[in-house]
Formats: C-alpha cells, sequence, structure tokens
C-alpha cells in the first residue's frame, strides 16, 4: 500500500480506532421548523440534514421533470428521495451539488432502502418526499444519510415497520473494519454498505465494490451488521430523549 | 420562493398593523428578528458561517482555491459565487427548481461584490498573470423563512471573515522557473479583511410604508421591494428594485434612507458578534446543528 497503514500491528486504525470502533455519533431531531420532519446526524466528520415533507398529494407543485413523471399509486404512497451534497462537503470542491450521475444513483438506492421499512400501504395516492443534503463528507455518506432519513422519517410520524440503520464495513489484512472514514475508502479495499432493519434482523440494502473472497464475507457483513445494531441503540436513545424533550414542552 | 397562502382579511389585518408601525409578531418597522451567526460549522473549508434569521436558515461555505488571474485584471484574485438552493426548504426546489432563484440571488452577489473597495482583492495575488487565490463563495440554503438575501449577505461576510487563507511564498530558481510553496504551519493564515464588505437590507413596501426584515407573510402583501447594499460607513453599494409592483421616486429616496440606518446598526452587532467569537479562540464550543 502507498505508505498508509490502514491498521498498525497493535490493531489500531488511522484516526485510533479499533477495527469494529464506530466514529462518534451525535443526532438531533427537529432541526427546522417548516418542515414535516427533520434530523441532523454527525457520524465523525461526515455531517447529514434529512427533511421529510409528507404524506401530501402526489406531484403537486413541482416542476422539474423528474417530477411531471411522477402518478400517484392507488395502493400505496410514492417514495421519493433526493440526494444532494454541498459543493464545499468534499476535499475537492463539487461544480454541481445534485443531479450527477452519482447523486441519481443514491437517491434511486435511499427509495429503495425506504420503501421497504415505511408502512406505505396506510397512504394511498399521496407522496413522501425525503431530501437529504450532506454537508460534509469523510466517508460512510450512504450510511449517515438513511441514518438521518431515519430520524427525520419519524419526526414526521410517518408510520414504519422500524428504524433503519445503516453502517459500511472494509476489509483490511484479514480483520474486518466497521464505519470506514474517507481515507479508509480511498485505499481502494472492498466496501460494503448494509441498511438492517434491526429488529427483525432484515437487510433493507446490501451494496459491495470491489473483489473479496466469499470465505470472507460472512465476517465482513456480521461486522456491518453489529455496527448497525450499535447505531440502532443510539438512535433509539436520541428518540426518546427527543419525546421527553417535546412532552415537557406540552406541560404533560 | 416558498409560497405561503393568506387570506384576504390575514393580508388587511398585516397591512393595518404596519400603517401602526406594529407588525404581527410585535416588531417595529426597522426591526430584525433575532439572528444567530455561528462560524467555523464545516471543518473542510477554508470558512464556513451560518445564519439563522427567524425561520431562514443559511449555510455559507468558502474555499480557497490557486488559480491564473483574468486578463483583464492581472495583478488581482477574484470571487466566484455559488448559490444552491437545497429541496431541504421546500419542495418546489427539487431537481433543476430552484435553479431560478438561485441564478437571481448569484447575480445579486456578484454585483454587490463588482465595486472596487468591497474585498482587497489585490491581497489575493500571488504572482502577477501566473498564480492568484480563487475564493469559492458557495451558498446553501436550507429554510426559507422570508428575508432571504439579508442573512445571505450576512453569512457571506461572516464566512469571510472566517476565511484563513494559507501563505504561500513563490520561489524562483536559476531557469527561472517558478514554485509555489505552502508554509508547513497550519495556522500560519492570512485573513481577509471584511471592513468594506457590504450587507444587503430588503425593503418591502407594504401600503404606505416600507419594513425591514419582511417575514413570508409579509412578503406575499408587498406588491414591491427595495434591495441596498451598505457598507458599514454607510455608503451604498448596490440597488435594486424587485416585485411586480411600481414605487415612486420619494419612496425609493426615503427607503433608502431606512436602509442606510438600519445597515449600520446591522454591521454594528454582526462586528461584535464575530469579533467576541474569535476572542474565544480555538476553545470555543462549536454548537452547528446540534444545538
Amino acid at each position: 500500500m502507498a505508505g498508509l497503514e490502514l491498521l498498525s500491528d497493535q490493531g489500531y486504525r488511522v484516526d485510533g480506532r479499533r477495527a469494529g470502533e464506530l466514529r462518534k455519533i451525535q443526532a438531533r431531531m427537529g432541526v427546522f421548523a417548516q418542515a414535516d420532519g427533520s434530523a441532523y446526524i454527525e457520524q465523525g466528520n461526515t455531517k447529514a440534514l434529512a427533511v421529510v415533507y409528507g404524506p401530501h398529494e402526489a406531484s403537486v407543485g413541482r416542476v422539474s421533470i423528474r417530477g411531471s413523471r411522477s402518478r400517484a399509486l392507488p395502493d400505496r404512497a410514492l417514495v421519493n428521495c433526493q440526494y444532494s451534497s454541498a459543493t464545499f462537503s468534499t476535499g475537492e470542491r463539487k461544480r454541481r451539488p445534485h443531479g450527477d450521475r452519482k447523486s441519481c444513483e443514491m437517491g434511486l438506492q435511499l427509495r429503495q432502502t425506504f420503501e421497504a421499512a415505511i408502512l406505505t400501504q396506510l397512504h394511498p395516492r399521496s407522496q413522501i418526499d425525503i431530501y437529504v443534503q450532506v454537508l460534509q463528507a469523510d466517508g460512510g455518506t450512504y450510511a449517515a444519510c438513511v441514518n438521518a432519513a431515519t430520524l427525520a422519517v419519524l419526526d414526521a410520524g410517518i408510520p414504519m415497520q422500524d428504524f433503519v440503520c445503516a453502517c459500511s464495513a472494509g476489509f483490511v489484512d484479514g480483520t474486518a473494519l466497521a464505519d470506514l472514514s474517507h481515507v479508509e475508502e480511498a485505499a481502494g479495499g472492498p466496501q460494503l454498505a448494509l441498511a438492517l432493519l434491526p429488529a427483525s434482523g432484515q437487510i433493507a440494502l446490501l451494496e459491495m465494490d470491489a473483489r473479496l473472497h466469499e470465505d470472507h464475507l460472512e465476517c465482513v457483513l456480521e461486522a456491518a451488521a453489529q455496527a448497525a445494531r450499535d447505531v440502532h441503540a443510539l438512535l433509539d436513545r436520541v428518540v426518546r430523549q427527543h419525546v421527553r424533550e417535546a412532552s415537557i414542552l406540552l406541560g404533560d | 420562493m416558498a409560497s405561503v397562502s393568506l387570506s384576504e382579511a390575514e393580508k388587511v389585518y398585516i397591512v393595518h398593523g404596519v400603517q401602526e408601525d406594529l407588525r404581527v409578531d410585535g416588531r417595529g418597522c426597522e426591526d430584525y428578528r433575532c439572528i444567530e451567526v455561528e462560524t467555523d460549522v464545516v471543518s473542510n473549508t477554508s470558512g464556513s458561517a451560518r445564519v439563522k434569521l427567524g425561520h431562514t436558515d443559511i449555510l455559507v461555505g468558502v474555499k480557497a482555491e490557486m488559480g491564473t488571474p483574468k486578463l483583464e485584471k492581472p495583478d488581482e484574485g477574484y470571487l466566484e459565487f455559488f448559490v444552491d438552493c437545497s429541496a431541504n426548504a421546500t419542495p418546489e426546489f427539487e431537481g433543476r427548481g430552484g435553479d431560478d432563484l438561485g441564478t437571481e440571488i448569484t447575480n445579486t452577489l456578484y454585483r454587490m461584490f463588482s465595486s472596487r473597495s468591497s474585498v482587497d482583492l489585490q491581497s489575493l495575488c500571488i504572482s502577477p498573470r501566473e498564480h492568484c487565490w480563487v475564493l469559492y463563495v458557495d451558498v446553501l440554503l436550507l429554510e426559507c423563512g422570508g428575508n432571504l438575501f439579508d442573512a445571505i449577505s450576512l453569512a457571506v461576510k461572516a464566512a469571510l471573515f472566517n476565511t484563513r487563507i494559507p501563505k504561500v511564498r513563490v520561489l524562483e530558481d536559476e531557469e527561472g522557473s517558478k514554485d509555489i510553496e505552502l508554509s508547513d504551519d497550519p495556522y500560519d493564515c492570512m485573513q481577509l479583511s471584511v471592513e468594506s464588505v457590504p450587507c444587503v437590507v430588503t425593503l418591502c413596501k407594504i401600503g404606505c410604508r416600507h419594513v425591514v426584515d419582511a417575514t413570508l407573510q409579509e412578503e406575499a402583501c408587498s406588491l414591491a421591494s427595495l434591495l441596498v447594499a451598505v457598507t458599514s460607513s454607510g455608503v451604498v453599494t448596490c440597488m435594486r428594485k424587485v416585485g411586480r409592483g411600481s414605487l415612486d421616486p420619494e419612496s425609493i429616496f426615503e427607503m433608502m434612507e431606512t436602509g442606510k440606518r438600519a445597515g449600520k446598526l446591522l454591521h454594528t452587532a454582526l462586528q461584535d458578534v464575530l469579533h467576541k467569537e474569535e476572542s474565544l479562540g480555538p476553545r470555543r464550543q462549536k454548537v452547528g446543528f446540534l444545538g
């Protein structure tokens, strides 16, 4: 490798974490008053904002090309996601915040993830919009977006089957690493992104890049799943704290 | 802009209140809402700031990159603006829906900063005709609660104040080829002087009077507005009338005077906050969106 040791002999990673350790996660719900639901999450240096509008009438007030093609579904709600990352979020300045191939792909992945979790049968012929904005990207952007979007959907009061918790994982020197930072992602090893519904253990989205021997797949998958469960414990605490604060303000 | 639907009765209520110098939230015609400013919110930029003005939320990031100076100004660096109206603010901004508003704000920013005295562009030059610093100022509109231009100009000023540009040295060797050397110390940076950077004051004409810092509801009741860019010494750098109504010349002069008064107060308040924040140093508790 090019002189940067991703995992030292004593088992420490570049930023001093252990192999299965997550970065520091801080989250807050109800960031914006005007949206139906909003949340902000910080996973290490990755910062993501998610905002939810809905359920509302399908394709109302939309002028964009994508909107004119979306039609209401007769038996369930339509989930519409947009992923956008700020031009100053990456080390090199990005020219277009959204509309490029990667953002469109992320939007589709987020849509797939949330269609599996949101109880869309309860809101036929309506639309739920989930907009995710990445303010700072330091690896694990998909995971941060999914976690933020889960909190935002809960803040909006839209019924879901379960939390959706996501985490990334990699494989270096025979050890599976959880929650990759940008340095570890850029090193070019195998990367796995996993979105999990923790209570049932069902996988909502699984994506892997680069070559990985199938013997190692099990341990990488388990590392990602364990990390996602840890994230779930944290998000659960954040939601309970938010509900407690809201009930104090209401004077219950 | 994010639209809000008001009934005729509500509009009449707002207009009548303004005539008596009493707005819906109890402010006078020349009062601003509570403004929160925080700098250094995004760490991988050269400078950043977040401004929260009522329900309007703006995040600005400044990135300093090396480029070639423009042909007509070979010994100066330059600023490039980009405004992104995020879909977070309203679903109408999804896809390309926010491009119109974004372009309008970007053009206003360019016009504001076109005056030679706003930013000392010569300090951004590294070697004439070859290298200079280009400051990419990216504005991200997160929530739309009325009075966008004021909040954006405050955020841009705060972000430029927070910008740290690394000091470089140009080394010339025997063959005449130049090499740029960055200093090893990451804290060895130069700061831009933002004394003459203007701030925008938007004055909305409601009935016979004009108000400063209109909310979305008040903007829906006004037919025309005047945007005045004022520096801290009261000098007007740019002026623009927006809206579908028309204004008569006397009201334009009155609004300009109000704008200069309000602008001066705004500048003093912003300078106080920025200096206080900077005096707390690196041990300052950063709140960002978590607070």
